[in-house]
């Protein structure tokens, strides 16, 4: 980011001083850091939750509440677009693979993503309860792997962390006025808020790969980032006057997303995201 | 008679005036206006609507219904008073012999 003398005041940025090179966190794109196969693995997994989630969430523009939660929820995919961008650019250095190599060419067996985020939108409710989950999982991890030995992975957490933030605190806001509003809008947040908790546990599995690359200092262990998220969660629903899910949703899906095992939800996605790239590849507009 | 922005059955949320700070030291300048279901939501609706470019440090919002503001159609009597009232403009003044900087 340029210095603040080079911001105009009124905001008005000249095309032409663009690169979109410029828009990479971290170190990777600057130094040319070269992920191991290893890293590229994990950072494809970080990278694929934000694609897969920012897609679900364009979806939204032009059928929100108001014109200005159009905006909101288009800010926050396209905030997770850059993350998604930086993520792949990085994991992609390992095989010589562009962002938009991983984003458009690969199939629905070789995403990373965890199964919460290509749960599809629902109602509004359904979109803030996954929203919820995702933003205050993803404050916790940030946060922590701003402190990666990493530092491409640092840097991009870095940057990263401030607009999780964001979000977090528009989920927030949302489950609170939903669960508060009338008896409808309190019905269905808590409807969406149990639709989504099947989801929560694989957020926080661990496995080899992360154990590896946490040993190194390199990745988050996803389980000690439970707490954290167990802990802002009872504040939420202490205020909201929610309740944790019980009977039928508190159930734990299978998960498998990080191996490549994906909900019926995952195919139609891609099939819309990729199919322009695949019919013209190597086009830009 | 004009309807309030923001209370018609039309409109599910009420209106807001957004007024923007873009550094300090510099007053806080009306920039538009946007829908919000409370004064919360208003401010960061703002921040999403009017500081995507790096246009402010500071918001305040303000019920739209909150505003009186004066008659368009007074604007003659209202604002035409000051013609002719030269002395209000400080050059209308001849500086002092003994006064240097003024």
């Amino acid at each position: 980011m340029s210095d603040e003398h080079d911001i105009d005041p009124h905001g008005e940025v000249s095309v032409d001083r663009i690169r979109l090179a410029d828009e990479y966190a971290g170190e990777s794109a600057r130094h040319g850091a070269v992920a191991s196969t290893d890293v590229a693995e994990y950072a494809m997994r970080l990278g694929d939750d934000a694609l897969v989630l920012a897609q679900h969430l364009g979806d939204w523009i032009s059928r929100a509440p108001e014109l200005e939660e159009d905006v909101a929820l288009g800010n926050i995919a396209l905030d997770l677009i850059g993350h998604a961008r930086s993520l792949l650019h990085y994991a992609g250095t390992d095989t010589g693979r562009s962002e938009d190599d991983l984003a458009y060419f690969r199939d629905e067996p070789d995403f990373r993503n965890a199964w919460l985020f290509e749960q599809p939108n629902g109602d509004f409710a359904h979109t803030i309860a996954r929203g919820l989950v995702a933003s205050v999982y993803l404050v916790e991890l940030y946060a922590a792997l701003t402190e990666s030995t990493d530092l491409t992975l640092a840097a991009i957490a870095a940057k990263s962390a401030k607009e999780v933030d964001y979000h977090r605190d528009h989920a927030i806001q949302w489950t609170v006025r939903l669960a508060g509003g009338t008896e409808e809008s309190r019905r269905r947040m808590i409807v969406g808020i149990g639709d989504t908790w099947p989801y929560v546990e694989e957020l926080f599995r661990d496995d080899e790969l992360v154990e590896r690359l946490a040993a190194q200092g390199v990745a988050v262990l996803p389980s000690s980032l439970r707490a954290g998220f167990d802990a802002m969660i009872a504040d939420v629903f202490a205020e909201a006057k929610l309740e944790l899910p019980t009977g039928r949703h508190a159930y734990i899906a299978a998960g498998g997303g990080r191996q490549g095992k994906h909900t019926e939800h995952l195919g139609p996605l891609l099939a819309e995201m990729q199919v322009l790239a695949r019919a013209h590849p190597g086009a830009s507009w | 008679m004009m309807s309030t922005p923001g209370e018609t059955g039309t409109e599910a949320w009420p209106l807001w005036e957004v007024f923007v700070r873009a550094n300090r030291g510099l007053s806080h300048v009306h920039v538009g206006s946007l829908h919000a279901p409370d004064a919360d939501m208003a401010v960061r609706n703002a921040r999403d609507l009017y500081t995507r470019r790096n246009e402010g440090v500071s918001i305040w919002v303000v019920p739209a219904d909150a505003i009186t503001t004066s008659d368009p159609d007074a604007k003659g009597a209202f604002f035409e008073s000051p013609a002719g009232k030269n002395y209000r403009h400080a050059v209308y003044y001849t500086k002092s012999e003994g006064v240097k900087h003024l």
